[in-house]
């Protein structure tokens, strides 16, 4: 077994029964933002705890081979992509920034703006995700490692 | 010779604080800029203009919505410069 990581079988198996029900919790937060408390920052945070967790039971050899960082330098921007695109795209047919009831949609006004909220809230959520994923990843310490850093 | 150039600053930003504050609100007078019942709006209209039922989210990121931009270029904007300053990734 590799350094940094739990051997005890109980906790093993009980985290990986409960990170995809951490992981679903946090969806939750996210898309049931706009009618129960809740939203893209925390639904966000819960997410990446989810892999905070993975990180120390299984090892951080582990959480990086799952998570590359290639991945999360992309959500990380992704997020914010999103975000401004949206705005961008309201500009684009002929709104302010981020107005959202300007997009060419077959719906009621108030539906495309709940629609983009949900957008930008997703969007949100992706960015706070890998940022503390990031945030663990660079902060933990791995006893193999040789640096200053470590 | 620091030391007399920070009095001076210091004196000219506090005769700067002390004009303005003559021209604040009133004490807890009505007429006051946080008393502009905004808050009304958003518990009556927030569902209509926004669409969305939480109060708080329709603040957050319909009526703040520049503001909500903000914080996220914020939290990026950490998780870049921590990339950049630890760009170690293989051994931590």
């Amino acid at each position: 077994m590799a350094n940094g990581e739990i051997t005890s079988i109980v906790i093993r198996t009980v985290s990986r029964i409960i990170i995809p029900f951490i992981q679903l919790f946090g969806l939750y937060t996210i898309i049931h933002g706009e009618a129960s408390p809740g939203g893209g920052f925390q639904g966000g945070v819960i997410l990446g705890t989810s892999i905070i967790l993975l990180t120390i039971v299984f090892g951080l050899e582990e959480a990086k081979r799952r998570i590359p960082r290639g991945l999360i330098l992309v959500f990380m921007s992704l997020g914010l992509l999103i975000y401004s695109g949206i705005g961008l795209l309201d500009m684009l047919f002929g709104g302010k920034y981020l107005e959202y009831t300007r997009l060419p949609l077959p719906l009621p006004a108030h539906e495309i703006s709940a629609l983009s909220i949900l957008c930008v809230e997703i969007g949100i959520g992706i960015t706070v995700m890998s940022v503390i994923i990031l945030l663990f990843f660079y902060s933990v310490r791995d006893e193999d490692a040789h640096g200053i850093n470590a | 010779m620091i030391r007399i150039y920070s009095i001076i600053s210091l004196i000219l930003i506090g005769m700067i604080f002390i004009y303005v504050a003559d021209e604040m609100p009133a004490f807890g007078s009505p007429d006051n800029q946080i008393n502009n019942r905004v808050y009304d709006r958003y518990t009556e209209r927030s569902f209509e203009e926004t669409g969305v039922t939480n109060i708080v989210t329709a603040i957050l990121a319909g009526y703040r919505g520049y503001d909500t931009l903000g914080e996220t270029t914020v939290i990026f904007t950490a998780g870049m410069s921590l990339m950049l300053l630890f760009s170690r990734w293989k051994n931590g």
